[in-house]
């Protein structure tokens, strides 16, 4: 389509090329904002469903979350860093995105079931050593791809989630599409212990991995070089 | 030595800069108050007079006795006696208004989901005058760009833009789930609305006024967000 994405085919490039690096170590302060001042709002009423009908698959109904976890000092001081930062949080994902699907990363990166899914399992296998040894794999194998783009989605569900917590009645139909207020704030509050339990396993396998970490810091080698 | 004073200073004017650009005890200052204005703006710009909430069905009622009270006297607020809703600012018929003179004006009643700054929704129906129609009533002058609605409850107030405080769906409340409107939710007359969260819907009204300036709000003066739609 365009002749520089052609030139700069992923494969000729670096494995983390600048803007990748950029959007990845922006992503941890703004999620960590988001998150903390998110858990600070929950404080102000440690519940899920509407009043007098609590949902009782809601297992914290009540409990608020710990101190240490929380900023923003109170309800107002957590909304406005929430609503803040969202729009930080929101730019660095459409910029990622427009990265992706312009500079042809997205063929090295996206999960795409029909390629990623064979190799995403026999990689699943070799972790729970059901497997001798790992598939081969480019740049990432299909379960980092999945993994990958799930928090793309986890992204894109936290930012819609939380329009509709905003504006629940100006954005009428978006509130429709998530079954109404109620629901959107539970699935808000499903997607961060999601993008919790992603970091967990990422901070872990990097650590097992510490080279994957020094590329996303300085760029790592080009293939040719 | 004076590279040293130097990057002190730097070092001191930082940490200065960090605390008073995000400082969650005056959220509406700094850098997060920058956000909030534009914010506001945002969510200005994002209204829709047409918009409406989607009328409910009364198998949706928050249950008897969960739909929350809230005021900030220390017991519920009566209204002192021979009551009246005083209307004034940029109106052509500024004066006084009693419960009969109200209820005489036309009257809309809608079951909609109320969203409170706290997290939590509740519903319940709602009767009473369209704001709209109360200022036509009084002849509201165009250059009141501003509602501003006052109460009997320690002071407590708010205000309000024109086109939130102009749309269909907000209303002087005096019923609640078709009954009067008790002492608990804001009687005799309240704030209610579709598109405001629960802290800018005055209860206990005293006075109404239309203005060309924004005033402030109990919550607001603290830090909460003045604008507040939904």
């Amino acid at each position: 389509m365009l002749s520089w994405t052609a030139v700069h085919a992923p494969e000729h490039r670096r494995p983390q090329p600048w803007p990748i690096r950029v959007s990845h170590w922006l992503n941890v302060p703004l999620l960590v904002i988001m998150a903390a001042s998110g858990l600070q709002i929950l404080a102000a009423y440690p519940m899920q469903g509407p009043q007098g009908r609590p949902y009782d698959w809601y297992p914290f109904q009540g409990i608020t979350p710990p101190e240490w976890s929380r900023l923003g000092d109170w309800l107002a001081g957590a909304r406005h860093w929430h609503f803040a930062f969202a729009w930080f949080l929101a730019l660095n994902g459409v910029a990622y995105v427009l990265y992706l699907a312009f500079s042809g990363e997205w063929r090295r990166r996206l999960f795409l079931p029909r390629r990623d899914t064979r190799n995403a399992l026999d990689t699943l296998a070799f972790y729970v050593r059901l497997r001798k040894h790992a598939p081969e794999q480019g740049l990432y194998n299909g379960l980092q791809r999945l993994a990958y783009t799930g928090t793309l989605v986890l992204g894109a569900l936290s930012i819609l989630t939380g329009l509709v917590l905003y504006k629940p009645v100006q954005l009428g139909s978006l509130t429709r599409l998530f079954g109404g207020y109620d629901s959107a704030r539970a699935l808000h509050l499903i997607v961060l212990a999601a993008f919790a339990l992603f970091t967990v396993g990422h901070v872990v396998l990097v650590l097992l991995h510490p080279r994957t970490l020094g590329e996303m810091v300085t760029g790592g080698r080009k293939p040719d070089a | 030595m004076r590279r040293l004073i130097t990057r002190r200073t730097a070092l001191l004017g930082a940490a200065a800069l960090t605390t008073s650009a995000c400082d969650s005890s005056r959220p509406r200052e700094g850098f997060l108050g920058a956000m909030e204005r534009f914010n506001a703006r945002f969510q200005s710009a994002l209204f829709d007079a047409d918009q409406l909430a989607p009328e409910l069905p009364p198998s949706e009622d928050t249950p008897p006795g969960a739909f929350p009270q809230y005021y900030i006297s220390d017991t519920v607020p009566f209204a002192p006696a021979g009551w009246a809703l005083k209307v004034g600012g940029l109106v052509q018929r500024p004066g006084v208004l009693s419960l009969e003179d109200l209820q005489r004006l036309p009257r809309t009643e809608y079951r909609i989901r109320h969203h409170c700054v706290e997290g939590w929704s509740a519903v319940a129906s709602w009767h009473g005058v369209r704001l709209r129609d109360l200022a036509e009533h009084v002849g509201a002058d165009p250059r009141a760009g501003y509602v501003e609605f006052r109460s009997f409850d320690s002071g407590y107030y708010s205000s309000w833009d024109r086109p939130s405080a102009f749309h269909a769906q907000t209303m002087l409340a005096y019923g609640m789930n078709g009954q009067p409107l008790l002492p608990a939710h804001g009687a005799p007359l309240r704030l209610y609305s579709a598109v405001k969260l629960g802290y800018k819907m005055v209860k206990y009204l005293t006075e109404v006024n239309f203005l060309p300036e924004p005033t402030g709000g109990y919550w607001e003066d603290r830090g909460y967000e003045w604008f507040a739609g939904v």
